[in-house]
């Protein structure tokens, strides 16, 4: 077993520990049930070996409470496996609330990561020990997924959603990012690292002067001119963007929805899909004309105007936003 | 059936006329409707089809010695995984067992003079071959970079391979294995010799049987997967491809209710074997015979409720995931009740260690590790971590090399004499069956540790740390490939020069070993009665002639 200590992974996150007692135990339960199984056929097959060529040995058919018990056993043993495995998924499964969002772009073959305070990164994440980060994460072509196997966390990629990826660093240093799903040619060269750095090294890192430091919700607040939106949604004839994440939206024919990232984001490429009551639907759709990231940003930009915190039924719970 | 003296040295059969020597040429091989016939064709193609598997595999082993890949380029890479997975599993695994050793022994074993529809039987090699020929053409072609799994958009959008023809060799396959599912369906329901109740068949039908099942139900839905990628390849038809108005989770959910009960199709068939090897070395009836049984029967049923647990992380809901993690470790108890039930019939048995019976001890022990890692992959949290990491690959070469092949390999090696009529060198095999055993935990056993540490699948190059443990598997894959040529060599031998082996050279029990070898093409001189239960080593009708020493 020392032997094979160096073997496993460094233990980088909060889940890392738990995650791993489970690991362990299912470890033992698997090496304890071969050797059973080994010492048992060579026990038997030694033992029992043909002594002579016309041996017909005593026939056995069966018992029932040999059958019970390892038909039971193995239940009882898996259950216990089963539920401790969905009680640490569940409590793996939410961010806290006060997660920091960053914004994970994939594409054939390179990880596009951005802060909300603006830096943009390629294949390498910088991030700060002992804060619980979220990852928003969409892909640009084809399904990808976002493995940190020191955090023991990873997450499909996909094209046309948001999924989300949660975790708190515990350890500063380089760990390795992979993409776990396979996407074509360079699949295997679409990893980088994740940069843990202390607080201060992380501050320092952000207000560096190389890169541009124009936040998200800037960068947003531009496009939201740039691309006219403001022309409606400014002047009244669409529905206003402040306070409006994360509230309960209304729309024609009585659905009621949250006000999410991935509303907003189908709201600008197909908003004919979701009309809000009392608005006509005359919004066109911006499919092909903005990219990915570009919606992360009009996405940051209506999350800076959420105002009222607490909004009804927010999933996920809204972002706190840059200090 | 008498008993010969030792004296009397059993006779290959030139002095008679069985369905190996009933007639010559090459055209009476090509239009035969005999099932033992078909199941030479069939081992002949599946074993190229496995050359072809196992040397993209040993490319792969190779590239993987070095963290920049040392043979090919990525492209060449992803082309060569794709091929092993497609060719292993729709043209090696699948087959292997149901159409070679099914196809000859389903009317053996129940007393039957072939199967129930012949003709139908001889179509499905044509199909099989013609879906072959085209999967070939596709490499030839150029190759397919998809992976076995065709997951889109990739597939339909982003590549530029043959998607389309490699589509649809899988989808002809599938037809294939419907047409010879059903086929063993009727033939088990209606073709049984007289006497033979179902709970006296051998545990072998049972298997072949619950996985003929699983073909019928599972490959239609494969076959219009396929069919809905090409439409979306060729026409922009928008299924899957958010571009075009598709999701691409709908082609994981069809993909996967095909996927998982197609590998209990690989392994059920196996298992079947492993309870005739386990009950003829040991001379024992089957411990728990009616629970091995049904246990077939619940993971065949199951195997259709536990997809979900390839798409974990696929952004599948959490209760879709709780549901499926249940039903996964549900799956796994009818596997550790056969598992404990072999185990228990070598107790106070006569176990002799022939070459067909180191193959089953072999499948024992590396099932059980391969099912026991499957526990890891079907428990949510931990599944988060090992998800596509060569953790899966181990585990499931565990199951499919370690389990299936075995399996397939020791039951060849078990019915070898029955197909031929001559023994190979059992020294040889017992070499053979160690050599593999040996270069085949040096394979997967250290991906187990690389999956631990996170290496992704699928990966041409790879960060330097994990080179010592991939040069590790890749020597034990030079091993593994000796292992696998030693039998292609003393089995072709035996044709030839193999001594007789006589009607029943282990002294088993079973209605294949009551009549000659190679038997007629009729099967049996008199539709046999059945009177006794499977595996009745008791009851002294041993009814066997003494078979030349090996």
């Amino acid at each position: 077993m020392a032997l094979l200590l160096p073997y496993f992974l460094k233990e980088a996150s909060s889940m890392a520990p738990d995650l791993d007692r489970l690991m362990w135990f299912e470890i033992g339960i698997s090496v304890f049930f071969t050797a059973l199984i080994f010492v048992l056929l060579f026990y038997f097959a030694i033992k029992y070996r043909r002594r002579s060529e016309d041996e017909i040995p005593p026939q056995i058919d069966g018992s029932l409470p040999f059958e019970i018990g390892w038909t039971v056993i193995p239940a009882i043993i898996m259950a216990v496996m089963f539920v401790w495995g969905v009680e640490l998924f569940i409590r793996n499964a939410r961010p806290p609330g006060d997660a920091v969002h960053v914004y994970v772009v994939g594409k054939q073959w390179m990880w596009k990561l951005q802060h909300p305070e603006g830096p943009r990164e390629i294949n390498t994440l910088h991030i700060p020990v002992g804060e619980p980060i979220e990852l928003i994460m969409t892909s640009e072509d084809v399904i990808h997924d976002f493995s940190v196997p020191a955090f023991r966390v990873k997450m499909d990629v996909l094209p046309d959603r948001y999924t989300t990826l949660w975790f708190k660093a515990t350890k500063t240093g380089e760990f390795h990012l992979y993409c776990d799903q396979y996407c074509g040619t360079l699949h295997s060269k679409m990893r980088g690292f994740v940069d843990v750095m202390s607080r201060d090294a992380y501050a320092q890192w952000l207000s560096g002067g190389m890169h541009h430091t124009e936040s998200m919700a800037a960068s947003g607040a531009k496009l939201y001119e740039q691309y006219g939106c403001i022309t409606c949604h400014g002047t009244g004839k669409a529905p206003p963007f402040v306070g409006l994440y994360g509230s309960s939206v209304r729309l024609e024919g009585g659905q009621t929805v949250t006000a999410d990232d991935a509303y907003i984001r189908q709201s600008i490429l197909d908003p004919s899909s979701q009309i809000v009551l009392g608005y006509k639907p005359i919004m066109p759709t911006f499919q092909g004309q903005i990219s990915e990231d570009q919606i992360l940003e009009v996405i940051a930009y209506i999350k800076s105007l959420a105002g009222t915190p607490g909004a009804q039924g927010a999933l996920p719970a809204p972002a706190k936003e840059t200090k | 059936m008498g008993t010969a003296s030792a004296t009397l040295q059993p006779q290959v059969g030139e002095d008679r006329i069985h369905y190996l020597n009933t007639s010559y040429g090459i055209k009476s091989w090509l239009l035969t409707t005999d099932h033992k016939r078909i199941a030479w064709l069939y081992l002949i193609t599946t074993s190229f089809f496995f050359v072809v598997g196992g040397v993209s595999a040993a490319m792969m082993r190779l590239n993987l010695i070095s963290p920049q890949g040392a043979l090919v380029e990525p492209d060449t890479y992803n082309k060569l995984f794709t091929i092993h997975g497609l060719v292993m599993i729709f043209f090696f695994l699948a087959p292997a067992v149901p159409t070679v050793l099914g196809n000859f022994l389903i009317p053996l074993m129940i007393g039957a003079r072939d199967v129930a529809f012949p003709r139908l039987n001889l179509l499905s090699w044509y199909i099989f071959v013609g879906a072959g020929a085209l999967l070939l053409y596709s490499v030839a072609a150029g190759g397919v970079d998809t992976g076995w799994t065709f997951y889109t958009p990739l597939s339909t959008t982003y590549l530029n391979s043959h998607v389309v023809s490699a589509a649809l060799a899988v989808f002809i396959s599938g037809f294939s294995s419907i047409l010879t599912g059903l086929n063993f369906i009727v033939t088990i329901h209606k073709m049984r010799a007289p006497g033979l109740t179902w709970f006296r068949l051998p545990l072998f039908i049972w298997a072949m049987y619950a996985s003929s099942i699983i073909f019928v139900l599972a490959m239609p839905v494969i076959a219009i997967t396929m069919v809905l990628l090409v439409l979306e390849r060729l026409f922009h038809v928008g299924i899957f491809d958010p571009a075009l108005g598709g999701d691409p989770i709908l082609f994981e959910h069809l993909f996967w209710f095909f996927g998982h009960p197609e590998v209990y199709i690989l392994i059920l068939p196996s298992m079947g074997v492993i309870s005739e090897l386990v009950a003829a070395f040991s001379r024992r009836r089957v411990f728990g015979y009616a629970f091995v049984a049904f246990s077939s029967f619940s993971i065949a049923i199951i195997s259709f409720l536990v997809w979900g647990h390839h798409m974990f992380v696929s952004g599948e809901s959490l209760y879709s995931g709780i549901f499926f993690s249940a039903m996964s470790m549900l799956v796994a108890v009818p596997s550790a009740v056969k598992v404990f039930n072999w185990t228990a019939t070598l107790y106070k048995g006569s176990v002799s260690y022939q070459a067909p019976m180191l193959y089953a001890l072999g499948f024992i022990g590396l099932f059980t590790i391969g099912g026991l890692t499957g526990i890891f992959l079907a428990t949510l949290a931990l599944d988060q971590t090992l998800h596509d990491t060569y953790f899966v690959i181990a585990h499931f070469h565990y199951v499919m090399v370690g389990g299936a092949i075995m399996g397939y390999t020791g039951g060849l090696h078990y019915w070898w004499p029955k197909m031929t009529g001559r023994m190979y060198s059992d020294y040889w095999a017992r070499l053979a069956a160690l050599i593999i055993f040996v270069g085949f935990n040096l394979t997967f056993g250290p991906q187990f540790i690389l999956g631990f540490l996170g290496m992704p699948r699928r990966y041409a190059t790879y960060p330097p740390n994990f080179q010592i443990l991939n040069v590790m598997s890749s020597a034990g894959a030079s091993i593994l490939a000796i292992g696998y040529l030693l039998p292609l060599i003393y089995l072709t031998y035996s044709l030839k020069y193999g001594p007789a082996a006589g009607p029943n050279p282990w002294k088993a029990k079973g209605l294949e070993w009551e009549t000659p070898s190679p038997p007629p093409t009729h099967n049996f001189e008199h539709t046999p009665i059945v009177t006794e239960e499977a595996y009745a080593y008791g009851s002294g009708n041993t009814g066997a002639v003494t078979p030349s020493a090996s």
